[in-house]
């Protein structure tokens, strides 16, 4: 089977369900998303086939490249989509608020059907090693977000971060795109692979080279949410529907992640700049780490909380990136397997977090903290699972985040023996210990706070396959924070 | 599987089974049994076979580059430490009262038997990844033991101090055990395996200058999980402010993990490095005895005063540590044991007294003798034990550790006048031990009420833990003779 068939399907499965919803009338919307969830289900599991010839670099008219971490990021977009759409099935009733009761006023069928064309941007931006692809396929990406951030047409929170999001976004594509043509002026050509020999001779002049760089992080250095690119993060995460805050803060950064690492590692593989690079790369990484670690503790919305939580995410994974280029002088997982395995981790524990959050909301109807309260004493399994998913973002063992932080260290804290960056390392302790903070005052919201009187324990109601996702997310937090071997496998 | 797995393992399970719906209560006493009488067999097994090498050893290989292993097995060292939890779990979980709400009291004993399998699973771990790993998971349980049922107004702020001091100290810690791991491992084999980090004797890989950096963070880590003095200022609120028998666990089974690293991992591995700051950490722990030791006495609650002995008791076990013979770190094994059963004593009847009176503020208390006889008699032997006198174990560990500093020792070194000062120490607290004792259960009864003796449910643990105290205090080779191996690496 041809890999690219892959993205092929999704497009189709997402086509079918508009036309599902065309047709369906008055009729519930509900079996829409299922139709989702069930035909990313499958692709998944044809993307299993695609993935049997290990160490393989299958390329398609130069442009489309399907290797092992193609494979493991176009896994990475189709669970996060899936599990999205679980959610969004959940969070169907606030939707339903916020735009019409009519299902086929509220737009809700489309809601479902627009993460899957997503999706299928993302999946292509897991393959794509040439800078035009990666720009079309990262616009693919940015306009499904456009609607789905806006979706909710009557929540003004909504529109302004829809609106946000759009100014910033079309700025930060203005970024990508001169610097697309700033690289091509410099190197002649837009594919990665060539660009790295032509970066790597000696006739180079430094300083184009150097602003194309800048300018190519900026684009996409808005995608992940790194400092100084991150102002819109906080807003947009906070006004957007649940289930599109969680697949902008999983999907889109570990797809964001995977161009950066691609982009990023001609220019640090190449000597006449590699130093100042890396210089750049280290302020951006402690820029990060200061600010989504300090900024998290004020916050008292949990969605903003878990926004300025994804940019110091951000900020822990860019750690790494300085010993690009040096592999082999690691003991461990090298920098791409660590980030891989870390995002992995990131998307169950934050998915994990989401997926109650989305329960909660329905429920109380708020998305403070305060709307935690008591959870502890009226759904103990919600409490217990939204427990493990903040104890795994803030890196307590035997849970998946803490392998994610403890690889990533390991590169860290081997980067600083080798060439002195201790500052990294520094901030990045404090960032963890302030972590321990502003996480744990969820579950000190959780389990301490709010006095919930007899006649109000009830638990909360969770649909059936939104339970079944949390306990295999739970499950899966904790088995690969004791067996990281089969994640990690699929990253080396 | 092991008996050392089944022992990590069974308060897991029983965790487990309290969240999915077990009786909690029942559950917890079955567990803590169970662990006691294995424990006992560990116990008993170590004797005759003697504690120089790893008995009931087993692992899985988890990773193999770098290689991370999950492996338990015990040696004399990790033996005692592991009786000793067992048996302040025992008496943890008999001391709490079984009258808390049917949601949370759930939530109580989970917290319990998860803070006893992390402290287990430390000791035992024969992987540097997992000692860390295991003590890690008190961190959420304490948070919550101290926020939720916590006692006094300030148990919030506590319960932050608490786990962002230690948090950071666990930081610290990783920072430096992952230098620690990369430049010991073998060229292109890099392993957590702590057997395969031990240098082969005479010549070791590093420079004095690398291991002096690397035993750095090893020693703050480990000082602030232990509270070293300039550290120590989390320890006692918290204990005050914690349930019983958190208080009893932290202080008396979790506190020695750092000193446990001490002298499993940063002592043999980096003699060198602790030679650097060997006048530094002998400073420090004047700090902790003298230092604390007047706060101690300055003191005006009964609970915080336990808590500042404890913190003070910590130097005389880094005393031993920093004599690098066998003589001083078979004491401070010892004093580990010791000091962890009474200070788990003292706080267990220091709860019992906090439930029956409105304050613990000594200069309010008085004639409490007369009215509860039996608390009085084993508290007065819990305050001997914790002063040190003969016939308790920890007598016994504190005049091994003071004749360990005199040991091959031609002249006055710094050493030897850090003990001297150190002696002084004994003094202190006899004088704040007594004189609590003297103004809370004798004298004048002070109020009205004549509160009740000690429940029926305490008096099978106090009974044990005082036996226990006295059986090591004329026996101590029990647990001496143990230990003999660890200090040739020197």
């Amino acid at each position: 089977m041809l890999p690219y068939y892959l993205e092929i399907c999704v497009v189709v499965l997402g086509s079918l369900m508009l036309c599902m919803e065309l047709f369906a009338g008055r009729r519930s919307r509900a079996k829409i998303a299922m139709v989702g969830v069930a035909g990313l289900g499958v692709i998944f599991a044809l993307l299993m086939f695609a993935v049997c010839s290990p160490g393989e670099d299958l390329q398609y008219w130069g442009i489309y490249h399907f290797d092992k971490w193609a494979a493991f990021y176009k896994g990475l977009a189709l669970i996060s989509t899936l599990l999205v759409l679980v959610m969004a099935r959940e969070f169907a009733p606030v939707f339903k608020h916020y735009t019409s009761q009519d299902e086929e006023k509220s737009g809700i069928g489309e809601f479902y059907c627009l993460p899957i064309f997503v999706c299928s941007g993302l999946m292509w931006m897991a393959s794509a090693k040439d800078l035009v692809t990666i720009f079309v396929s990262l616009e693919l990406v940015t306009m499904g977000f456009y609607v789905l951030v806006a979706f909710m047409r009557r929540n003004v929170g909504s529109l302004e971060a829809g609106v946000k999001y759009l100014i910033l976004g079309a700025l930060s594509t203005g970024f990508l795109v001169y610097g697309i043509a700033w690289t091509f002026g410099v190197s002649g050509t837009f594919n990665l692979e060539e660009l790295s020999v032509v970066l790597a001779g000696d006739d180079i002049p430094s300083a184009p080279v150097m602003f194309a760089f800048a300018l190519l992080i900026a684009g996409i250095g808005f995608k992940i949410a790194v400092v100084p690119f991150q102002i819109w993060v906080p807003d947009v995460y906070q006004g957007a529907a649940m289930p599109v805050t969680a697949y902008l803060s999983v999907a889109s950064k570990a797809a964001g992640f995977i161009v950066f690492l691609r982009v990023v590692d001609p220019f640090l593989a190449a000597p006449s700049i590699r130093e100042p690079a890396i210089y750049l790369m280290v302020f951006v990484t402690c820029a990060t780490l200061i600010y989504g670690n300090l900024a998290a503790i004020a916050q008292k919305n949990i969605k903003r909380l878990l926004a300025y939580s994804s940019i110091a995410h951000a900020g822990f994974l860019l750690m790494a990136l300085p010993a690009l280029g040096a592999a082999g002088t690691i003991a461990g997982p090298g920098p791409e397997s660590a980030i891989s395995f870390y995002l992995a981790g990131y998307l169950l524990m934050t998915l994990l977090c989401f997926l109650v959050l989305t329960v909660v909301r329905v429920a109380t109807n708020g998305e403070d903290l305060t709307a935690l309260e008591g959870l502890g004493k009226r759904s103990p399994f919600l409490a217990f699972a939204m427990l493990v998913g903040v104890a795994s973002l803030a890196g307590i063992p035997l849970t998946v985040g803490f392998f994610g932080k403890f690889f990533l260290f390991n590169i860290a804290i081997q980067n600083a023996m080798q060439n002195g960056l201790w500052i990294v390392v520094f901030l990045a302790v404090l960032g963890a210990a302030t972590g321990f903070y502003y996480y744990f005052k969820i579950i000190r919201a959780m389990y301490w706070e709010g006095s919930v009187s007899e006649g109000e324990v009830t638990g909360l109601k969770v649909g059936r396959l939104a339970m079944l996702a949390i306990i295999l997310l739970v499950v899966a937090v904790f088995f690969f924070g004791i067996f990281p071997a089969p994640l990690l496998g699929l990253t080396l | 599987m092991t008996i050392i797995d089944l022992i990590i393992i069974i308060p897991i399970l029983a965790a487990v089974a309290i969240g999915c719906g077990g009786s909690a209560r029942v559950l917890a006493l079955a567990a803590a049994w169970a662990n006691l009488l294995l424990g006992l067999v560990v116990f008993v097994t170590l004797v005759a076979k003697g504690g120089d090498e790893m008995h009931f050893k087993s692992s899985w290989v988890l990773l193999h580059s770098p290689e991370l292993t999950l492996g338990f097995a015990v040696d004399g060292m990790s033996g005692v430490l592991v009786l000793l939890t067992v048996i302040v779990t025992f008496c943890a979980v008999r001391v709490s009262s079984g009258d808390l709400g049917k949601g949370s009291g759930k939530l109580y004993y989970i917290s319990l038997l998860l803070i006893a399998a992390g402290a287990l699973g430390a000791f035992c771990a024969t992987d540097l990844f997992f000692f860390y790993a295991f003590h890690e998971l008190a961190l959420i349980p304490t948070f919550l033991m101290i926020g939720i049922y916590g006692n006094g107004r300030e148990k919030v702020a506590t319960a932050w101090k608490i786990t962002i001091y230690l948090g950071v100290g666990s930081l610290i810690l990783l920072g430096g055990l992952i230098a620690l791991y990369v430049s010991l491992s073998p060229p292109g084999a890099p392993t957590f395996d702590i057997a395969k980090l031990a240098p082969s004797p005479g010549e070791h890989p590093l420079s004095a200058e690398v291991q002096k950096w690397i035993f750095l963070p090893l020693l703050v880590g480990f000082g602030i999980l232990v509270s070293l003095f300039p550290f120590h200022s989390w320890a006692a609120p918290a204990y005050a402010a914690a349930p019983t028998p958190v208080a009893m666990l932290h202080a008396g089974v979790l506190k020695k993990f750092g000193l446990y690293g001490m002298l499993r991992v940063a002592m043999p591995l980096l003699p060198e490095g602790f030679e650097a700051w060997k006048g530094l950490l002998l400073v420090l722990l004047l700090g902790n005895i003298l230092y604390v030791g007047l706060v101690t006495i300055s003191q005006r609650y009964l609970d915080r005063m336990i808590g500042n002995s404890s913190v003070m008791h910590m130097g005389y076990i880094f005393l031993g540590i920093a004599c690098c013979n066998s003589i001083g770190w078979g004491g401070a094994v010892l004093m580990m044991f010791a000091h962890g059963i009474s200070i788990a004593l003292l706080f267990a009847l220091c709860g019992s007294l906090r439930e029956r009176l409105d304050t613990l503020e000594i200069s309010r208390l008085g004639g409490l003798g007369g009215s509860m006889p039996f608390l009085a008699v084993t508290f007065g032997f819990a305050a001997f034990a914790s002063i040190g006198l003969p016939g308790f174990a920890n007598f016994a560990s504190e005049i091994t550790i003071f004749f360990a500093a005199f040991k091959d020792a031609g002249e006055m070194g710094i050493l030897q006048v850090a003990t001297i000062l150190a002696l002084w120490g004994v003094v202190i607290s006899a004088v704040y031990m007594l004189r609590a004792y003297r103004s809370i259960f004798q004298g004048e009864l002070i109020g009205e009420r004549y509160p009740a003796d000690l429940a029926q449910s305490m008096r099978l643990p106090v009974v044990l833990m005082i036996v226990i105290l006295l059986l090591t205090g004329f026996f101590p080779n029990i647990i001496l003779k143990l230990l003999p191996n660890l200090f040739e690496v020197l």
